[in-house]
């Protein structure tokens, strides 16, 4: 049996309204807040990045895990915003948890499905018997252009995952992966923003592989929507994880828990699984739950996992996601906003 | 060991020198200090600065210096303690005349602080780099931290601390050196630009250019010189830990303490025979707890008794007649020279309207970061 | 201004908080080879466990150029509950909150960085708790 012994989020404390972005542009905020069914998104400080976010999501992973750093072979960092173009954000986490040497460390990208790919492969390695223990994170600090829609959403987050075979908290039952290419959002080197499809971005990328992705893992696990207590999928705004998921033939109820981007924003990497902690929060053993990321360019990972008794005991040891996201807030104008994301140009 | 006297005293005005270096600063004091002393030749040189290699490139400044006094060939050295530069090169000059190594030697101090921008980066090196510095934290921000437990601790208000300044600089409008020398008003230290909370840009010393210089010679060959030598009747200096934090009381400056312990007791004298100090009051909150520490009043009493006028003409002691580092300036190597340049003026009773009628003992306290080191002199008049 | 080769060998301390502590109980951040107190000179690692007390605080208003951006922020002095003193940046909350025996946590977060193209730098930084 392989799956999570281990799991965190973290939420930065600093939020930006939706209303707040739609006075800066005259956007109409009744339209977008019913558009993107979203209110306000998380903000990382002015000295968070992706490294710090995937250090904190990892530390309370590690708080639930109970296990000796020095086991864990494997650390991925899935992000489209690592600090260093080049020097891997792994280095630093590792050392900063106490990880390694004898570590294998990388840094995935692959837009909003890069955490979800770095769980995949610390999971594989595990269920290959490579080692013990690895570790897998999804972490963003994503930006949008001034006055572009991802304005709204790209915001700032992480979550934090370590498999293994003893004392597992969540059993991987399933996966499946569905990858094409598809050229709805980009940002080529050196850019600060990145580009996208406008509406290319939806039916024929964030739909078509979600939807494939997620139609195949239930085919492949024989199971049917119903059997599910849980289900998160990609949250780029509020509405599209809801639309796939009905249309997979999931509840409401069923997407509530992780539906998180409506109080979080699209947290990239760290979106869907930042969602799966919200539900691992509150799980039961017994309960299933099924996710599926999506990442432009594109492709998408699903996972279902199966909640052990050992999930209970461990839920309180590390702060719990909803309750960092309804936790400590300080909101910011849009002036302390752009300044914060340095999206105005400093003097030397 | 023989008795040390002071035989000669110059100093450049304090302030934005544009118009003079590092070495044409330095040259003018020492040429004012040989003139004043009537030597033309010196037997040795002791310079004290804190950071010429940040602030304007030059490194081995004593060659440099020596140089352009024109007294090439002598030994010379620079000597560092930070903000206490120059009175330990005062301290370097004493031991070498008084081990009757060197007759006429001459102990500077320069600084030139307004050649490069980022200061407040050059004069956080003075605190722990690695540990202090690293945080972001500043030279006010640290004394803010004193400033902050004190008042928390004692009581201390916002308006008796902005007493400090408002005195000293009283003091100052009667020193053609200073550099700011005027009043200020109450008003003026309240509403001033916060650096640091709770101190703001009136609790602050400034940035300044300038350089100071004394002649030091045997006492019993002073009078072949001049008819006005003053004795250096005792050196105390003591070294304290690095970082703020390491304090274990956050309201003390144990080096302070312990360089004036050793002063006193190498000079035989006790608190209430000083008549006048100079202070290291880099910060407002500086002068109280020095005070405190060279035992001019009871803990946690410093700061009310300089805000009842105990630290002025008339009070218990006069404290920073020039003007203290707040209005006189503080340009960082030279100022514990300037300090005992200032009780020299006081002991010859040439200090004009800032004279302290009636001084034997005069004293100077000078301060390296936020008490890495202290050194204390005590002079005597002849 | 922290060059990588000095960065680098700090990483233990700021990363991972790992102090001395002395036979005498004295427990200092960073390694110390003799205790400053009572010359102590038998010592083991320890890793501080992070949280900590407020001895006294400021709000930096005017900071050297590596911090300019970041103004106004507050700084505190630190014991840890081990006894250590250290000094360090409180971040994510408002001035009114800081309290001299506040209570803090220490946390991981970017320090500064050596401009556009240079290191970032990084290290603890607290958080009221």
């Amino acid at each position: 049996m392989v799956g999570i012994v281990g799991y965190g989020a973290y939420v930065p404390a600093y939020r930006i309204k939706a209303g707040t972005i739609a006075s800066q542009w005259g956007d109409d905020i009744v339209a977008i807040e019913r558009g993107l069914l979203m209110k306000e998104k998380t903000v990382p400080g002015r000295d968070e990045d992706t490294i710090t976010i995937a250090i904190a999501a990892a530390k309370n992973a590690l708080k639930r895990a109970g296990i000796d750093p020095q086991k864990i072979g494997a650390v991925y960092i899935g992000s489209e915003s690592h600090p260093y173009a080049v020097k891997p954000s792994g280095t630093v986490l590792v050392d900063a948890m106490g990880i390694g040497p004898d570590v294998h460390v990388a840094d995935f990208e692959f837009a909003c499905k890069a955490g979800s790919e770095a769980m995949y492969v610390a999971y594989s390695h595990v269920k290959a018997d490579n080692m013990e223990y690895a570790l897998g994170i999804g972490a963003d600090t994503s930006q949008g252009a001034p006055g572009d829609a991802l304005e709204y959403s790209a915001s700032a987050g992480g979550a934090a995952f370590i498999f293994g075979k003893t004392n597992v908290l969540a059993d991987v039952l399933y996966t499946h992966s569905y990858t094409s290419d598809t050229a709805d959002f980009w940002r080529r080197e050196y850019q600060h923003y990145p580009r996208h499809g406008g509406r290319f971005t939806g039916e024929p990328a964030y739909f078509k592989h979600l939807l494939g992705c997620g139609s195949i893992l239930l085919e492949k696990s024989g199971m049917k929507p119903s059997d599910f207590a849980h289900a998160v999928f990609h949250m780029p705004n509020g509405k599209f994880p809801l639309k796939a998921g009905k249309t997979l033939g999931f509840t409401q109820e069923q997407m509530d828990q992780g539906w998180v981007v409506n109080l979080m924003g699209n947290t990239y990497s760290g979106s869907s699984p930042t969602g799966l902690t919200a539900i691992l929060d509150i799980v039961k053993p017994g309960e299933k739950i099924f996710m599926v990321s999506f990442g432009s360019g594109a492709g998408s990972d699903g996972f279902i996992f199966e909640a052990q008794d050992k999930i209970a005991e461990v839920q309180d040891l590390a702060p719990k996601t909803r309750d960092m996201l309804n936790g400590k807030k300080i909101y910011l104008d849009y002036g302390q906003y752009v300044a914060y994301r340095k999206k105005i140009r400093f003097g030397e | 060991m023989r008795e040390v006297a002071i035989i000669g005293v110059g100093m450049t005005r304090f302030g934005e020198l544009w118009d003079q270096g590092i070495r044409d600063m330095f040259a003018e004091a020492a040429l004012k200090a040989m003139a004043d002393a009537n030597v033309d030749k010196i037997d040795s040189l002791y310079v004290g600065c804190m950071s010429s290699g940040l602030y304007t490139y030059q490194e081995h400044i004593a060659s440099v210096m020596t140089d352009y006094m024109g007294q090439r060939g002598i030994p010379a050295a620079r000597v560092e303690s930070a903000c206490a530069s120059g009175s330990v090169a005062i301290r370097s000059a004493f031991m070498e005349v008084a081990s009757g190594m060197s007759d006429i030697v001459m102990a500077g101090g320069v600084e030139k602080m307004w050649d490069i921008e980022d200061g407040t980066f050059v004069l956080a090196t003075a605190s722990d780099q690695e540990y202090e510095a690293y945080t972001g934290v500043t030279f006010p921000g640290l004394y803010a931290m004193m400033a902050r437990a004190y008042m928390h601790q004692y009581g201390l208000t916002r308006e008796e601390l902005a007493q400090v300044p408002i005195k000293n600089h009283k003091h100052s409008v009667h020193n053609p050196n200073a550099q700011y020398p005027f009043e200020m008003d109450m008003k003026t230290v309240l509403t001033s630009s916060m650096v640091a909370d709770p101190l703001r840009l009136m609790d602050c010393s400034p940035i300044t250019d300038g350089a100071a210089a004394v002649i030091l010679c045997p006492m019993e060959m002073a009078k072949q010189f001049v008819k006005n030598p003053v004795k250096i009747k005792a050196i105390g200096a003591a070294t304290g830990p690095i970082a703020l934090h390491d304090h274990k009381d956050l309201t003390r400056l144990d080096a302070v303490r312990l360089a004036g312990e050793r002063a006193y007791k190498m000079a035989g004298l006790k608190p209430s025979d000083i008549s006048f100090a100079e202070v290291h009051d880099c910060f407002s909150i500086a002068e109280i707890i020095v005070a405190e520490e060279l035992g001019f009043f009871d803990y946690g009493k410093g700061g009310k008794a300089i805000a009842n006028g105990e630290a002025t003409y008339g009070g218990k002691i006069v404290i920073n007649s020039s003007g203290g580092l707040k209005a006189k300036g503080h340009p960082v190597g030279a100022t514990g020279v300037a300090q005992v340049i200032e009780a020299v003026e006081q002991l010859r009773g040439t200090a004009g309207k800032r004279q302290v009628e009636n001084a034997k003992y005069g004293m100077t306290q000078n301060m390296g970061g936020s008490g890495g080191s202290s050194v204390v002199h005590i002079l005597e008049a002849q | 201004m922290a060059i990588s080769p000095r960065y680098s060998r700090e990483i233990p301390h700021r990363y991972r908080l790992e102090a001395t502590k002395f036979k005498s109980g004295k427990v200092y951040l960073p390694t110390r080879y003799i205790c400053p107190e009572t010359g102590d000179r038998e010592f083991e690692k320890i890793t501080l466990n992070g949280t900590g007390t407020i001895l006294s605080y400021t709000i930096i208003h005017i900071a050297s150029d590596a911090y300019a951006k970041q103004t106004p922020f507050a700084i505190a002095i630190v014991e840890t509950d081990e006894g250590a003193r250290l000094t360090t940046q409180v971040v994510d909350c408002k001035e009114d909150e800081l309290k001299i025996g506040s209570r803090v946590e220490l946390i991981f977060r970017k320090v500064m960085e050596e401009g556009d193209a240079g290191i970032i730098n990084y290290g603890y930084k607290a958080i009221l708790i």
